[in-house]
Protein backbone atom coordinates (compact mmCIF):
# COMPACT_ATOMS: atom_id res chain seq x y z
CA UNK A 1 0.00 0.00 0.00
CA UNK A 2 1.44 3.55 -0.45
CA UNK A 3 2.40 5.57 2.27
CA UNK A 4 0.10 8.84 2.16
CA UNK A 5 0.98 12.26 1.23
CA UNK A 6 1.67 13.83 4.25
CA UNK A 7 1.11 11.90 7.08
CA UNK A 8 0.54 12.66 11.28
CA UNK A 9 1.83 9.54 13.71
CA UNK A 10 0.91 9.50 17.32
CA UNK A 11 1.68 13.62 17.26
CA UNK A 12 2.20 14.89 21.32
CA UNK A 13 2.95 18.35 22.21
CA UNK A 14 3.70 19.76 25.27
CA UNK A 15 5.14 23.14 26.57
CA UNK A 16 6.94 23.08 29.75
CA UNK A 17 7.59 26.07 31.74
CA UNK A 18 9.77 25.52 34.79
CA UNK A 19 8.15 22.31 36.76
CA UNK A 20 5.00 22.74 34.95
CA UNK A 21 4.35 20.84 31.53
CA UNK A 22 1.21 21.75 29.87
CA UNK A 23 -0.26 19.27 27.04
CA UNK A 24 -1.23 20.82 24.10
CA UNK A 25 -2.02 18.25 21.48
CA UNK A 26 -2.41 14.12 22.57
CA UNK A 27 -1.90 11.29 19.79
CA UNK A 28 -2.86 13.56 16.77
CA UNK A 29 -2.48 11.02 13.67
CA UNK A 30 -3.87 12.08 10.31
CA UNK A 31 -3.05 11.55 6.57
CA UNK A 32 -3.49 13.30 3.79
CA UNK A 33 -3.52 12.76 0.27
CA UNK A 34 -2.28 14.79 -2.36
CA UNK A 35 -4.38 17.41 -3.60
CA UNK A 36 -6.65 17.22 -0.45
CA UNK A 37 -8.13 20.39 1.36
CA UNK A 38 -8.39 19.25 4.86
CA UNK A 39 -9.90 22.19 7.16
CA UNK A 40 -8.76 22.10 11.12
CA UNK A 41 -12.24 23.23 13.39
CA UNK A 42 -11.96 23.71 17.20
CA UNK A 43 -12.60 26.39 20.01
CA UNK A 44 -10.32 28.94 20.26
CA UNK A 45 -7.12 27.66 22.39
CA UNK A 46 -7.52 23.75 21.35
CA UNK A 47 -4.06 23.93 20.06
CA UNK A 48 -5.12 24.03 15.96
CA UNK A 49 -2.81 26.70 15.46
CA UNK A 50 0.27 24.92 17.39
CA UNK A 51 -1.04 21.76 14.82
CA UNK A 52 -0.14 23.99 12.13
CA UNK A 53 3.13 24.93 12.90
CA UNK A 54 4.37 21.43 14.03
CA UNK A 55 3.01 20.56 10.22
CA UNK A 56 5.21 23.63 9.14
CA UNK A 57 7.85 22.77 11.62
CA UNK A 58 8.12 26.16 13.14
CA UNK A 59 7.36 24.31 16.35
CA UNK A 60 9.34 21.28 17.09
CA UNK A 61 7.38 17.82 18.19
CA UNK A 62 7.50 17.00 21.27
CA UNK A 63 6.62 13.09 20.62
CA UNK A 64 5.23 11.32 17.20
CA UNK A 65 6.69 12.26 13.51
CA UNK A 66 5.50 14.42 10.73
CA UNK A 67 6.00 12.63 7.11
CA UNK A 68 5.84 14.48 4.10
CA UNK A 69 6.24 12.21 0.66
CA UNK A 70 7.68 9.59 3.25
CA UNK A 71 10.30 12.27 4.31
CA UNK A 72 10.23 13.33 7.99
CA UNK A 73 9.57 17.27 8.70
CA UNK A 74 12.66 19.33 10.46
CA UNK A 75 12.36 22.33 10.81
CA UNK A 76 10.20 24.56 8.42
CA UNK A 77 10.53 25.13 4.83
CA UNK A 78 9.35 26.39 1.46
CA UNK A 79 7.67 23.08 0.25
CA UNK A 80 5.40 23.50 3.31
CA UNK A 81 3.94 27.08 3.01
CA UNK A 82 2.44 29.03 5.64
CA UNK A 83 0.06 31.88 5.17
CA UNK A 84 0.01 33.68 8.38
CA UNK A 85 -3.61 34.91 9.61
CA UNK A 86 -2.46 38.86 9.63
CA UNK A 87 -0.35 38.61 6.64
CA UNK A 88 3.01 39.30 7.79
CA UNK A 89 4.36 41.07 4.63
CA UNK A 90 7.02 42.95 4.97
CA UNK A 91 6.21 46.66 5.47
CA UNK A 92 9.31 48.52 3.80
CA UNK A 93 9.26 46.46 0.90
CA UNK A 94 6.10 46.73 -2.25
CA UNK A 95 4.38 43.58 -3.22
CA UNK A 96 6.39 42.76 -6.03
CA UNK A 97 9.17 42.55 -3.58
CA UNK A 98 7.73 40.70 -0.93
CA UNK A 99 7.20 38.11 -3.59
CA UNK A 100 10.42 38.46 -5.29
CA UNK A 101 11.63 37.98 -1.36
CA UNK A 102 10.47 34.86 -1.42
CA UNK A 103 10.75 33.50 -5.39
CA UNK A 104 14.78 34.30 -5.55
CA UNK A 105 15.22 32.36 -2.63
CA UNK A 106 13.31 29.63 -3.49
CA UNK A 107 13.93 29.10 -6.86
CA UNK A 108 17.45 31.30 -6.81
CA UNK A 109 18.71 28.76 -9.80
CA UNK A 110 16.25 29.98 -12.02
CA UNK A 111 16.74 32.98 -14.59
CA UNK A 112 15.47 36.29 -13.23
CA UNK A 113 13.52 36.04 -16.54
CA UNK A 114 12.00 33.09 -15.23
CA UNK A 115 11.49 33.95 -11.69
CA UNK A 116 10.13 37.35 -12.64
CA UNK A 117 7.25 35.13 -14.89
CA UNK A 118 6.44 33.70 -11.40
CA UNK A 119 5.69 36.49 -9.14
CA UNK A 120 3.68 38.17 -12.06
CA UNK A 121 1.98 34.63 -12.07
CA UNK A 122 1.07 34.16 -8.46
CA UNK A 123 0.01 37.77 -8.70
CA UNK A 124 -2.09 37.05 -11.67
CA UNK A 125 -3.55 34.30 -9.60
CA UNK A 126 -4.93 36.49 -6.82
CA UNK A 127 -5.80 39.11 -8.99
CA UNK A 128 -3.43 41.73 -7.58
CA UNK A 129 -0.93 42.45 -10.75
CA UNK A 130 -2.56 46.13 -10.23
CA UNK A 131 -0.83 46.93 -7.26
CA UNK A 132 2.40 45.20 -7.55
CA UNK A 133 4.51 48.59 -6.95
CA UNK A 134 1.95 49.18 -3.27
CA UNK A 135 3.68 49.03 -0.53
CA UNK A 136 1.26 46.46 1.95
CA UNK A 137 0.32 49.32 4.10
CA UNK A 138 -1.34 51.26 1.02
CA UNK A 139 -3.64 48.18 0.11
CA UNK A 140 -6.73 47.06 2.28
CA UNK A 141 -6.80 43.97 4.53
CA UNK A 142 -8.41 41.61 1.86
CA UNK A 143 -5.67 42.82 -0.76
CA UNK A 144 -2.55 42.06 1.64
CA UNK A 145 -4.18 38.61 2.21
CA UNK A 146 -4.06 37.55 -1.22
CA UNK A 147 -0.80 38.70 -1.94
CA UNK A 148 -0.10 36.54 1.28
CA UNK A 149 -1.81 33.97 -0.39
CA UNK A 150 0.11 34.71 -3.88
CA UNK A 151 3.64 35.03 -1.92
CA UNK A 152 3.17 31.30 -0.84
CA UNK A 153 1.88 30.22 -3.87
CA UNK A 154 4.86 31.22 -5.33
CA UNK A 155 6.67 29.06 -3.46
CA UNK A 156 4.90 26.31 -5.24
CA UNK A 157 4.73 24.41 -1.83
CA UNK A 158 4.07 20.71 -1.41
CA UNK A 159 1.55 21.37 1.23
CA UNK A 160 -0.05 24.77 1.37
CA UNK A 161 -0.65 26.04 5.37
CA UNK A 162 -3.69 28.82 5.43
CA UNK A 163 -3.90 29.46 9.64
CA UNK A 164 -7.34 31.33 9.84
CA UNK A 165 -6.37 33.18 6.41
CA UNK A 166 -9.79 34.89 6.43
CA UNK A 167 -10.58 35.51 9.97
CA UNK A 168 -9.73 39.35 9.84
CA UNK A 169 -11.60 40.20 7.19
CA UNK A 170 -15.14 41.27 6.91
CA UNK A 171 -17.86 38.59 5.81
CA UNK A 172 -18.28 39.44 2.01
CA UNK A 173 -14.67 40.17 1.16
CA UNK A 174 -14.05 36.78 3.10
CA UNK A 175 -16.39 35.04 0.69
CA UNK A 176 -15.11 36.82 -2.18
CA UNK A 177 -11.34 35.33 -1.22
CA UNK A 178 -12.99 32.13 -0.50
CA UNK A 179 -14.15 31.74 -3.93
CA UNK A 180 -10.86 32.84 -5.20
CA UNK A 181 -9.22 30.16 -2.92
CA UNK A 182 -11.44 27.61 -4.29
CA UNK A 183 -10.80 28.76 -7.63
CA UNK A 184 -6.86 28.72 -6.95
CA UNK A 185 -7.10 24.89 -5.79
CA UNK A 186 -9.39 23.90 -8.47
CA UNK A 187 -6.66 24.90 -11.29
CA UNK A 188 -3.77 24.43 -9.29
CA UNK A 189 -4.98 20.81 -7.10
CA UNK A 190 -2.42 21.86 -4.23
CA UNK A 191 -2.86 20.32 -0.97
CA UNK A 192 -4.17 22.51 1.26
CA UNK A 193 -4.57 22.56 5.50
CA UNK A 194 -6.45 25.36 6.46
CA UNK A 195 -7.29 26.82 10.11
CA UNK A 196 -10.60 27.74 10.77
CA UNK A 197 -13.29 28.99 13.31
CA UNK A 198 -16.19 28.97 10.44
CA UNK A 199 -18.94 26.36 9.87
CA UNK A 200 -19.47 27.84 6.66
CA UNK A 201 -16.11 27.99 5.90
CA UNK A 202 -14.75 24.70 7.01
CA UNK A 203 -18.05 22.98 4.82
CA UNK A 204 -17.51 24.94 2.07
CA UNK A 205 -13.74 24.67 1.34
CA UNK A 206 -13.04 21.07 2.48
CA UNK A 207 -12.96 17.58 1.17
CA UNK A 208 -12.67 16.64 4.57
CA UNK A 209 -13.50 18.84 8.19
CA UNK A 210 -10.78 17.58 11.21
CA UNK A 211 -12.67 18.66 14.60
CA UNK A 212 -10.06 18.90 17.50
CA UNK A 213 -11.40 18.38 20.84
CA UNK A 214 -11.14 20.85 23.78
CA UNK A 215 -8.02 21.86 25.57
CA UNK A 216 -5.63 20.89 27.18
CA UNK A 217 -4.17 17.27 25.60
CA UNK A 218 -6.70 17.72 22.58
CA UNK A 219 -6.48 15.38 20.15
CA UNK A 220 -8.89 14.50 17.07
CA UNK A 221 -12.54 14.22 18.23
CA UNK A 222 -13.82 13.37 14.57
CA UNK A 223 -13.29 13.42 10.73
CA UNK A 224 -16.41 14.70 8.39
CA UNK A 225 -15.84 14.17 5.00
CA UNK A 226 -17.64 16.66 2.36
CA UNK A 227 -18.92 14.71 -0.39
CA UNK A 228 -19.65 17.41 -2.59
CA UNK A 229 -18.27 17.88 -6.39
CA UNK A 230 -16.34 20.65 -7.40
CA UNK A 231 -16.58 23.35 -8.57
CA UNK A 232 -18.91 24.29 -5.26
CA UNK A 233 -20.95 27.68 -5.88
CA UNK A 234 -22.27 28.27 -2.25
CA UNK A 235 -25.40 29.67 -3.26
CA UNK A 236 -26.60 26.50 -4.50
CA UNK A 237 -25.28 24.56 -1.37
CA UNK A 238 -27.31 26.25 0.67
CA UNK A 239 -30.18 23.89 0.33
CA UNK A 240 -27.98 20.64 -0.24
CA UNK A 241 -28.67 18.13 1.94
CA UNK A 242 -25.24 16.97 1.94
CA UNK A 243 -23.69 20.36 2.94
CA UNK A 244 -26.44 20.98 5.57
CA UNK A 245 -25.45 17.34 6.68
CA UNK A 246 -22.56 18.58 6.96
CA UNK A 247 -22.68 21.59 8.72
CA UNK A 248 -24.79 19.77 11.12
CA UNK A 249 -22.38 17.27 12.32
CA UNK A 250 -19.86 20.13 12.85
CA UNK A 251 -21.98 22.74 14.80
CA UNK A 252 -23.29 19.24 16.82
CA UNK A 253 -19.39 18.37 17.55
CA UNK A 254 -18.64 21.68 18.34
CA UNK A 255 -21.60 22.78 20.78
CA UNK A 256 -22.79 20.00 21.81
CA UNK A 257 -19.95 17.08 22.35
CA UNK A 258 -17.35 19.58 22.83
CA UNK A 259 -18.66 22.92 24.42
CA UNK A 260 -16.50 25.37 25.09
CA UNK A 261 -15.15 25.83 28.48
CA UNK A 262 -14.31 29.26 29.48
CA UNK A 263 -11.52 27.91 31.84
CA UNK A 264 -9.89 25.75 29.41
CA UNK B 1 -30.50 69.48 -31.93
CA UNK B 2 -30.08 72.85 -33.63
CA UNK B 3 -30.37 74.89 -30.42
CA UNK B 4 -28.47 72.44 -28.40
CA UNK B 5 -25.55 72.83 -31.19
CA UNK B 6 -25.79 76.45 -30.76
CA UNK B 7 -26.03 76.37 -27.00
CA UNK B 8 -22.66 74.26 -26.51
CA UNK B 9 -20.28 76.71 -27.83
CA UNK B 10 -20.53 79.70 -25.02
CA UNK B 11 -19.51 77.67 -22.25
CA UNK B 12 -16.58 76.45 -23.71
CA UNK B 13 -15.50 79.61 -24.20
CA UNK B 14 -16.82 80.75 -20.75
CA UNK B 15 -14.70 77.17 -19.47
CA UNK B 16 -11.58 78.31 -21.15
CA UNK B 17 -11.25 81.65 -19.03
CA UNK B 18 -11.86 80.57 -15.68
CA UNK B 19 -9.26 77.48 -16.38
CA UNK B 20 -5.99 79.88 -17.23
CA UNK B 21 -7.29 81.42 -13.99
CA UNK B 22 -7.82 78.86 -11.68
CA UNK B 23 -3.84 77.09 -12.95
CA UNK B 24 -1.96 79.32 -11.92
CA UNK B 25 -4.33 80.31 -8.84
CA UNK B 26 -3.61 76.56 -7.06
CA UNK B 27 0.19 77.04 -8.24
CA UNK B 28 0.30 80.04 -6.19
CA UNK B 29 -1.94 79.31 -3.50
CA UNK B 30 -0.42 76.74 -1.68
CA UNK B 31 3.16 78.49 -1.85
CA UNK B 32 1.21 81.38 -0.04
CA UNK B 33 -0.69 79.37 2.08
CA UNK B 34 3.36 77.81 3.64
CA UNK B 35 4.25 81.53 4.05
CA UNK B 36 1.60 82.47 6.17
CA UNK B 37 1.45 79.21 8.38
CA UNK B 38 5.44 78.50 8.25
CA UNK B 39 7.16 81.78 7.78
CA UNK B 40 5.10 84.15 9.26
CA UNK B 41 4.75 82.76 12.59
CA UNK B 42 8.32 81.95 13.59
CA UNK B 43 9.42 85.05 12.40
CA UNK B 44 6.72 87.53 14.07
CA UNK B 45 7.92 85.38 17.14
CA UNK B 46 11.77 86.11 16.23
CA UNK B 47 11.08 89.73 15.21
CA UNK B 48 9.14 90.16 18.92
CA UNK B 49 11.95 88.73 20.57
CA UNK B 50 14.62 90.78 18.76
CA UNK B 51 12.21 93.47 19.92
CA UNK B 52 12.13 92.95 23.97
CA UNK B 53 16.14 92.15 23.26
CA UNK B 54 17.13 95.37 21.91
CA UNK B 55 14.80 97.39 24.33
CA UNK B 56 15.92 95.28 27.57
CA UNK B 57 19.94 95.69 26.60
CA UNK B 58 19.90 99.43 25.24
CA UNK B 59 18.80 100.36 29.49
CA UNK B 60 22.07 101.81 30.99
CA UNK B 61 24.23 99.52 32.75
CA UNK B 62 22.79 96.04 30.68
CA UNK B 63 25.89 93.82 30.61
CA UNK B 64 24.99 92.38 27.60
CA UNK B 65 24.85 94.36 23.91
CA UNK B 66 21.77 94.70 21.72
CA UNK B 67 21.43 93.24 18.61
CA UNK B 68 22.12 96.01 16.55
CA UNK B 69 25.56 96.83 18.78
CA UNK B 70 26.13 92.34 18.05
CA UNK B 71 25.55 93.53 14.35
CA UNK B 72 27.90 96.55 14.64
CA UNK B 73 30.65 94.85 16.55
CA UNK B 74 30.72 91.16 14.59
CA UNK B 75 28.87 91.87 11.07
CA UNK B 76 32.63 90.61 9.65
CA UNK B 77 31.90 87.36 11.20
CA UNK B 78 28.39 87.66 10.13
CA UNK B 79 29.33 88.79 6.60
CA UNK B 80 32.29 87.02 6.02
CA UNK B 81 32.69 83.04 7.64
CA UNK B 82 35.60 82.08 5.46
CA UNK B 83 38.31 84.63 6.53
CA UNK B 84 41.67 83.60 7.31
CA UNK B 85 44.25 85.21 9.30
CA UNK B 86 46.07 82.84 10.55
CA UNK B 87 46.35 81.06 14.11
CA UNK B 88 43.10 80.65 15.56
CA UNK B 89 42.07 84.01 13.86
CA UNK B 90 39.38 82.81 11.32
CA UNK B 91 35.85 82.80 10.00
CA UNK B 92 33.37 80.89 12.10
CA UNK B 93 32.55 78.89 8.95
CA UNK B 94 36.44 77.45 9.26
CA UNK B 95 35.49 76.71 13.01
CA UNK B 96 32.54 75.10 12.08
CA UNK B 97 34.02 73.04 9.46
CA UNK B 98 36.57 71.87 11.98
CA UNK B 99 33.76 70.94 14.85
CA UNK B 100 32.01 69.14 12.41
CA UNK B 101 35.02 67.33 11.10
CA UNK B 102 35.33 66.17 14.55
CA UNK B 103 31.87 65.32 15.42
CA UNK B 104 31.69 63.37 11.96
CA UNK B 105 34.68 61.26 13.04
CA UNK B 106 33.08 60.50 16.53
CA UNK B 107 29.83 59.88 15.53
CA UNK B 108 30.48 57.76 12.69
CA UNK B 109 31.94 55.43 15.16
CA UNK B 110 29.09 55.78 17.74
CA UNK B 111 27.66 55.08 14.63
CA UNK B 112 29.08 51.88 13.60
CA UNK B 113 29.95 50.69 17.29
CA UNK B 114 26.65 51.36 18.30
CA UNK B 115 24.51 49.62 16.04
CA UNK B 116 26.63 46.49 16.19
CA UNK B 117 26.29 46.21 20.10
CA UNK B 118 22.93 47.20 20.05
CA UNK B 119 22.50 44.16 17.12
CA UNK B 120 24.47 41.50 19.88
CA UNK B 121 22.71 42.94 22.81
CA UNK B 122 18.99 42.89 20.91
CA UNK B 123 19.81 39.29 19.66
CA UNK B 124 20.93 37.03 22.69
CA UNK B 125 19.17 37.33 25.92
CA UNK B 126 22.86 36.44 27.73
CA UNK B 127 24.56 39.71 26.08
CA UNK B 128 21.21 41.96 26.83
CA UNK B 129 21.88 40.37 30.56
CA UNK B 130 24.97 40.97 30.99
CA UNK B 131 25.60 44.50 29.40
CA UNK B 132 22.65 46.63 29.75
CA UNK B 133 22.60 47.32 33.47
CA UNK B 134 26.59 48.76 32.24
CA UNK B 135 25.01 50.71 29.71
CA UNK B 136 22.32 51.91 31.78
CA UNK B 137 24.96 53.14 34.18
CA UNK B 138 27.41 54.86 31.94
CA UNK B 139 24.87 56.32 29.91
CA UNK B 140 24.35 58.82 32.74
CA UNK B 141 27.86 60.15 32.36
CA UNK B 142 28.22 63.41 31.66
CA UNK B 143 30.24 64.02 28.35
CA UNK B 144 32.30 66.62 29.80
CA UNK B 145 33.60 63.68 32.63
CA UNK B 146 34.36 61.57 30.11
CA UNK B 147 37.10 64.54 28.99
CA UNK B 148 39.95 64.20 31.53
CA UNK B 149 40.25 60.30 31.56
CA UNK B 150 40.07 60.14 27.63
CA UNK B 151 42.87 62.98 27.64
CA UNK B 152 45.02 60.56 30.35
CA UNK B 153 44.26 57.88 27.79
CA UNK B 154 45.41 59.67 24.65
CA UNK B 155 47.55 62.05 25.93
CA UNK B 156 46.07 64.55 23.31
CA UNK B 157 43.68 67.16 22.31
CA UNK B 158 42.07 65.77 19.15
CA UNK B 159 41.85 62.05 19.85
CA UNK B 160 40.52 62.73 22.92
CA UNK B 161 37.46 65.22 21.67
CA UNK B 162 36.66 62.35 19.04
CA UNK B 163 36.64 60.33 21.76
CA UNK B 164 34.17 62.12 24.02
CA UNK B 165 31.69 62.03 20.78
CA UNK B 166 31.75 59.01 20.49
CA UNK B 167 30.88 57.71 23.54
CA UNK B 168 28.19 60.52 24.26
CA UNK B 169 26.45 59.53 20.89
CA UNK B 170 26.63 55.83 21.11
CA UNK B 171 24.30 55.11 23.84
CA UNK B 172 20.83 55.95 22.45
CA UNK B 173 21.89 54.09 19.19
CA UNK B 174 23.00 51.43 21.15
CA UNK B 175 19.84 51.41 22.92
CA UNK B 176 17.30 52.21 20.56
CA UNK B 177 19.29 49.58 18.13
CA UNK B 178 18.61 46.42 20.73
CA UNK B 179 14.99 47.68 21.29
CA UNK B 180 14.14 47.82 17.33
CA UNK B 181 15.80 43.86 17.36
CA UNK B 182 13.96 42.95 20.29
CA UNK B 183 10.74 44.09 18.69
CA UNK B 184 10.79 42.39 14.90
CA UNK B 185 7.51 40.55 15.26
CA UNK B 186 7.65 36.91 15.40
CA UNK B 187 5.61 36.70 12.19
CA UNK B 188 8.51 38.30 10.33
CA UNK B 189 11.04 35.95 12.30
CA UNK B 190 8.68 32.80 10.97
CA UNK B 191 8.89 34.71 7.14
CA UNK B 192 12.21 34.13 6.90
CA UNK B 193 12.14 30.57 8.49
CA UNK B 194 9.67 29.31 6.55
CA UNK B 195 12.01 30.72 3.23
CA UNK B 196 15.42 29.38 4.90
CA UNK B 197 16.97 32.77 5.17
CA UNK B 198 20.54 32.37 6.33
CA UNK B 199 21.90 34.60 8.74
CA UNK B 200 23.16 37.01 6.33
CA UNK B 201 20.06 37.15 4.46
CA UNK B 202 18.47 37.16 7.84
CA UNK B 203 20.11 40.51 8.97
CA UNK B 204 20.14 42.53 5.11
CA UNK B 205 16.79 41.55 4.82
CA UNK B 206 14.81 41.02 7.96
CA UNK B 207 16.45 42.58 11.09
CA UNK B 208 18.02 45.97 9.40
CA UNK B 209 15.07 47.09 7.50
CA UNK B 210 12.74 46.17 10.34
CA UNK B 211 14.98 48.10 13.06
CA UNK B 212 15.44 50.70 10.79
CA UNK B 213 13.28 53.07 12.48
CA UNK B 214 14.02 52.41 15.76
CA UNK B 215 18.32 53.23 14.60
CA UNK B 216 17.50 56.35 13.16
CA UNK B 217 15.31 56.84 16.14
CA UNK B 218 18.95 56.56 18.35
CA UNK B 219 20.89 58.21 15.35
CA UNK B 220 19.06 61.48 15.82
CA UNK B 221 19.60 61.43 19.58
CA UNK B 222 22.99 60.58 19.01
CA UNK B 223 23.78 63.62 16.79
CA UNK B 224 21.89 66.12 18.81
CA UNK B 225 24.13 65.13 21.42
CA UNK B 226 27.32 64.97 20.12
CA UNK B 227 26.92 68.14 18.52
CA UNK B 228 26.58 69.09 22.29
CA UNK B 229 29.35 67.36 23.36
CA UNK B 230 31.65 69.15 20.98
CA UNK B 231 31.08 72.35 22.02
CA UNK B 232 31.64 71.55 25.73
CA UNK B 233 34.64 69.73 24.87
CA UNK B 234 36.72 71.97 22.53
CA UNK B 235 36.08 75.40 24.89
CA UNK B 236 38.81 73.00 27.08
CA UNK B 237 41.04 70.96 24.72
CA UNK B 238 41.52 74.46 22.34
CA UNK B 239 43.20 74.57 18.61
CA UNK B 240 40.45 75.56 16.19
CA UNK B 241 36.57 74.49 16.31
CA UNK B 242 33.47 76.42 17.91
CA UNK B 243 33.83 75.48 21.21
CA UNK B 244 37.02 77.49 21.19
CA UNK B 245 36.08 80.16 19.47
CA UNK B 246 33.13 80.46 22.45
CA UNK B 247 35.90 80.38 24.78
CA UNK B 248 38.16 82.57 23.37
CA UNK B 249 35.64 85.01 22.69
CA UNK B 250 34.84 85.07 26.24
CA UNK B 251 38.02 85.71 27.21
CA UNK B 252 38.77 88.23 25.30
CA UNK B 253 35.30 89.53 25.94
CA UNK B 254 34.21 90.00 22.71
CA UNK B 255 30.36 89.54 23.96
CA UNK B 256 28.92 90.27 21.06
CA UNK B 257 31.27 87.57 19.01
CA UNK B 258 29.53 84.84 21.86
CA UNK B 259 26.07 85.84 20.18
CA UNK B 260 26.90 85.17 16.93
CA UNK B 261 28.76 81.76 17.16
CA UNK B 262 25.80 80.42 19.37
CA UNK B 263 23.47 81.34 16.46
CA UNK B 264 25.55 79.53 14.04
CA UNK B 265 25.84 76.46 16.26
CA UNK B 266 22.37 76.65 16.83
CA UNK B 267 21.84 76.35 13.16
CA UNK B 268 24.22 73.89 12.42
CA UNK B 269 22.49 71.55 15.07
CA UNK B 270 19.23 71.76 13.40
CA UNK B 271 20.46 71.31 10.02
CA UNK B 272 21.95 67.93 11.57
CA UNK B 273 19.45 67.00 12.94
CA UNK B 274 16.87 67.19 9.94
CA UNK B 275 19.57 65.90 7.34
CA UNK B 276 19.67 62.57 10.11
CA UNK B 277 15.69 62.79 9.79
CA UNK B 278 15.75 63.12 6.66
CA UNK B 279 17.99 60.11 5.62
CA UNK B 280 15.88 58.06 7.91
CA UNK B 281 13.10 59.15 5.63
CA UNK B 282 14.47 58.05 2.78
CA UNK B 283 16.57 55.09 4.11
CA UNK B 284 13.22 53.65 6.07
CA UNK B 285 11.28 54.33 3.14
CA UNK B 286 8.99 56.55 4.83
CA UNK B 287 7.88 53.63 7.61
CA UNK B 288 10.18 56.05 10.19
CA UNK B 289 7.80 57.63 12.65
CA UNK B 290 9.59 61.59 12.26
Amino acid sequence: MQKPYLCLSRVNKSFQRGAIVSEVLKGISLDVEKGEYVSLIGHSGCGKSTLLSLIAGLTPLSSGAVTLEGKHVQGPGPDRAVVFQNHSLLPWLTVHENIKLAVDKVWKKESATARETRIMDSLDLVHMAHAKDKRPAEISGGMKQRVGIARALAMEPKVLLLDEPFGALDALTRAHLQDQVMQIHQALNNTVIMITHDVDEAVLLSDRIVMLTNGPAASIGDIHAVNLPRPRRRLELVSDPVYIRAREAVLKFLYERNKFVEAA
Amino acid sequence: MVAAALVTPPPAKILALPERQSASRPFLKPILENVTTVVIPPLAVLTLFLLIWQIAASQPGSSLPPPTQVYAESSDLILHPFFDNGGADKGLGFHIIASLSRVAIGYALAAIAGIALGTLVGQSVYFMRGFDPIFQVLRTVPPLAWLPISLAAFRDGQPSAIFVIAITAVWPIIINTAAGIRNIPQDYRNVARVLRLNPLEYFTKIMVPAAAPYIFTGLRIGIGLSWLAIVAAEMLIGGVGIGFFIWDAWNSSLISDIIVALVYVGLVGFVLDRAIAFMGHVVTRGTAVN
